[in-house]
């Protein structure tokens, strides 16, 4: 029984030693003098220095902010408003629209990448505007909407309707007894859908990558194109920032996760 | 009140329409017509010399799944016989690269596999290598296997702590050893936590053109990188991506409906 | 209590990006006046602020009055898709040669007006019209160079003086080779003694068998991943381009350049404005600021090209003129052949035989 455990524990180290050691050389050579990736020849901040400097970077980093706070929102609105009406409709029709729904999220996402491509090239032909900022959220939203649906409707299906029948008997009307009973019971599946959304749309590269035309940078589009380059060790240094902020939130949520869940324990 | 809220969905009904159908009808279109927007079927006939490179974007994903299955249902068993804080460590651990962009990881690999790179180095110091492992088809499936490992171990995690301690260890008295309990205990009541396993893996990785040019060194084209190219690469030919395009969805479309023959639960489940 | 928290937070991050939004939408044009020009360039191709040199569009913009978005390719196919695509667009682009021609004959670029570029008045003799832009009325001469062999002097057994090097098994996993058609097939042509600009079927088609035969030993086939590659020493040889094999000697010493006995190309890339730009005017004061003497110098001196211009070749140092790789004699250049714009049928045939090579 011992050995066998000893064993897990040497089996979860390999793994995690695995998902870990591009992560860790990436962060220590962050801090190499030379741009050499196999020798450390001296300690130093003047990549991260030139980071913060580069124009192109920080422009697609806060494009790539604002693109997924903007793609969540609307997606975890008009997807909610979606997940209400869906969950109305007869079963057939509802067996249908979950089937378009699931497209974009099981469909390769270079099909979603060319197909809107081809869409937006010719709606450009027509109307003469150029890919970019507006071409990309259209593109975000749209592969964002299914993870809020799906998270909100399950919660939609557990709701308790008498709760929102009571609302209306002491005389609410149906708007406000949807914001005051509905939406608090089902907020959970709504912010999960929204956190879902938020971090596909910052990752995503293949999608953006055919819809962002020429103009507008985004992160994930800017860092292979430095890839394509010479080496530059500012990638090393924008690695570690970004693993440290993940790092971060992670932590704040598992924290603010257990002390909630030990709250719930002791009521 | 009831028919009303109906309406809500509209909205999101006609976005579908525009940013979804549309498109997927448009890629069916090109797929059939040629550049004068006549209809025809050369462009899939023409696709017949390109047979290998499906072949081997198919053969690649398949070994990258069997090993994200074979890494992933030990990790996933261990983790949930962990305690509660164990476990809810243990995933933020392996999610946490996830959330980095792949990009970057994967460019972390190309300086460790190079000749010159730090694993060559390290086996040298034992009188071993060099190796060369950057830029073989070997590298495109440690890539895909890195990437979507998690996508793996979190599906068979979450299936297999609802296996109970007691089904195992009743298991044990009857007498089957460790290898009957695997075999006739842990994979079936796995098995839809396997189903979405493999459909997180093998989807990205059969379609994946990135992490082939990364790490295979332009030699190890894969389905991907063929649609790509038809696309923004060397040649603009929307008709012919267009079909390739709907060969993949065509390919998926069969391998995932061998591997839900084995399983009625709905998809749902592949979002937890 | 919550939900307000949450509500409060949303808004005020979406307030908060919108101005930074607006803010950046100054800032990004803060000498926006003058409009907002897209150029398309090669990748490594331009003095772009790092090692002391100057910040040649961030010069440009300053002179100019305008915002400049500046993207890079790394093939003149990859450039022609994507403006074919219609995905992209583009005002300034750098084709070679061969693409010029091409895009010529596809109506994809437009007329230039030389009264917006009088600095083009400094091209030399040879550069002024040209086999690919007869009337030289499309394109204004960027940099020109020759294509041989890169090769580690520590890492092979003797000089290569032939492309056969790029196939010997003794360097097996050390060769590294162009990512583009032309270019590759332009080597396989040339090393079995046929004109890199041959539109025999059969003739291509051995060069493709040559090609494919070249997989046993390649390592990979790049493009500008070969700076480092040649530099750390993954590579012993490779083909590449002249200004960028003396950007890599000066970081590796060890590394050497030769011109291989059976013949080269030679290139030209020029800069072109395209058809449907709707900023022609502010595209050809760019370039005319391309050609005067000071970021002309300071492009030529970073990225080690052969400039086209006499006014820039002036200003150059000596040794940089003296230098046999950047500038070669007449007898080398005698054994160059441009690359012309081949017929569709051709064009289709090589791609879609290279396309089987790399995908094999």
């Amino acid at each position: 029984m011992k050995k066998s455990r000893i064993g897990s524990w040497i089996y979860i180290v390999l793994c995690m030693i695995f998902l870990y050691a591009p992560i860790l050389v990436l962060i220590v050579f962050s801090f190499n003098e030379s741009k050499s990736r196999a020798f450390f020849t001296g300690f130093t901040f003047k990549w991260y220095q030139q980071l913060f400097e580069n124009e192109l970077i920080m422009t697609s980093l806060f494009n790539s902010l604002l693109i997924a706070l903007l793609a969540s929102v609307i997606s975890a609105v008009v997807g909610t408003m979606a997940a209400v009406g869906i969950s109305k409709f007869g079963k057939r029709a509802r067996g249908v629209i979950m089937n378009v729904t699931y497209l974009p999220v099981l469909n390769p996402e270079i099909v979603t990448g060319i197909s809107m491509m081809l869409l937006f090239v010719y709606f450009k032909n027509l109307f003469g505007f150029r890919l970019g900022f507006g071409t990309v959220l259209v593109a975000h939203i749209t592969f964002c909407l299914p993870y809020v649906i799906l998270n909100v409707l399950p919660k939609l299906r557990q709701m308790d309707q008498s709760l929102f029948e009571a609302a209306l008997d002491l005389g609410c009307n149906p708007l406000l007894a949807f914001f005051k009973v509905v939406i608090p019971q089902i907020m959970p599946g709504i912010t999960a859908g929204f956190l879902m959304a938020f971090t596909i749309s910052l990752d995503d590269f293949v999608v953006t990558y055919f819809t962002s035309g020429s103009g507008f940078k985004m992160l994930p589009v800017t860092i292979y194109s430095m890839v394509k380059k010479k080496v530059n060790p500012q990638i090393n240094a924008l690695s570690t920032i970004i693993f440290l902020i993940v790092l971060a939130l992670l932590v704040i949520m598992n924290v603010v996760e257990a002390r909630r869940a030990k709250r719930l324990k002791q009521n | 009140m009831k028919a009303k809220s109906k309406f809500a969905a509209v909205p999101y009904l006609v976005w579908m329409l525009i940013f979804i159908l549309v498109p997927l009808g448009m890629v069916i279109f090109f797929g059939f017509t040629t550049t004068g927007g006549e209809f025809t079927f050369d462009n899939f006939t023409g696709i017949v010399k390109y047979a290998h490179v499906f072949w081997k974007s198919i053969y690649l994903s398949v070994i990258a799944t069997l090993i994200c299955l074979v890494l992933g249902f030990p990790l996933g068993f261990l983790m949930s016989r962990m305690s509660e804080v164990g476990q809810r460590t243990m995933l933020m651990l392996i999610m946490l690269p996830m959330w980095m962009s792949f990009l970057l990881r994967t460019y972390g690999w190309m300086t460790l596999l190079e000749n010159e790179g730090l694993i060559n180095k390290f086996l040298e110091l034992f009188g071993i290598g060099p190796f060369t492992m950057i830029n073989t088809q070997g590298a495109v499936v440690l890539g895909m296997v890195y990437n979507y490992l998690p996508f793996a171990i979190m599906p068979l995690h979450s299936i297999m702590v609802k296996i109970d301690k007691s089904v195992i260890e009743a298991a044990q008295d009857l007498g089957a050893n460790g290898f009957h309990v695997l075999i006739k205990v842990l994979i079936p009541l796995s098995i839809p936590g396997i189903i979405t396993a493999i459909t997180m893996v093998f989807v990205p990785s059969v379609s994946t053109f990135i992490i082939s040019r990364m790490l295979g060194g332009g030699q190890n084209m894969l389905i991907g990188d063929l649609i790509e190219q038809q696309f923004l690469g060397s040649v603009y030919n929307p008709n012919v991506g267009s079909s390739m395009s709907l060969i993949l969805m065509v390919i998926i479309l069969i391998i995932m409906g061998i591997i839900n023959h084995f399983d009625d639960e709905e998809m749902e489940g592949m979002l937890v | 209590m919550k939900k307000l928290f949450a509500v409060s937070l949303t808004a005020a991050l979406l307030a908060g990006t919108c101005a930074m939004a607006a803010g950046c939408g100054n800032g990004a044009g803060g000498n926006g006046d003058g409009g907002t020009l897209s150029v398309y360039n090669w990748g490594e191709y331009i003095a772009d602020g790092t090692d002391g040199s100057m910040d040649a569009i961030a010069e440009i913009e300053e002179r100019l009055g305008c915002s400049i978005i500046y993207d890079l390719y790394s093939t003149n196919e990859e450039m022609f898709t994507k403006i074919q695509s219609g995905a992209v667009d583009y005002d300034v682009i750098v084709p070679s040669d061969y693409m010029i021609s091409r895009m010529i004959d596809a109506d994809m670029l437009a007329e230039l007006n030389f009264d917006n570029i009088p600095n083009a008045a400094n091209l030399m003799e040879r550069f002024q019209k040209t086999d690919y832009d007869p009337e030289g009325k499309y394109s204004v001469p960027y940099t020109w160079g020759t294509v041989g062999l890169i090769y580690n002097t520590t890492m092979v057994e003797e000089d290569p003086d032939s492309w056969n090097a790029l196939w010997d098994e003794r360097y097996d996993g050390k060769i590294f080779m162009f990512s583009n058609s032309r270019d590759a097939f332009g080597i396989a042509l040339k090393l079995l003694g046929y004109s890199q600009n041959t539109t025999d079927e059969a003739q291509i088609r051995e060069a493709a068998d040559l090609l494919k035969k070249q997989k046993d030993v390649l390592q990979a086939y790049v493009m500008d991943e070969i700076f480092d590659k040649m530099e750390i020493g993954e590579g012993a040889v490779a083909p590449y381009y002249a200004g960028d094999a003396v950007t890599m000697i000066s970081e590796n010493p060890d590394l050497a350049y030769v011109l291989p006995k059976e013949g080269s190309n030679v290139f030209i890339d020029a800069m072109c404005v395209t058809k449907d730009s709707p900023n022609k005017e502010l595209a050809e004061k760019f370039i005319n600021e391309m050609c005067s003497t000071d970021i002309g110098l300071a492009n030529i001196e970073k990225i080690c090209y052969s400039t086209p211009l006499q006014n820039v070749y002036d200003a150059l140092d000596e040794d940089t003129k003296q230098n046999p790789i950047i500038y070669p004699d007449d007898e080398t250049l005698s054994r160059c052949e441009s690359f012309i714009n081949l017929p569709d049928e051709t064009n289709t045939l090589v791609q879609d035989l290279w396309n089987e090579i790399i995908a094999e």
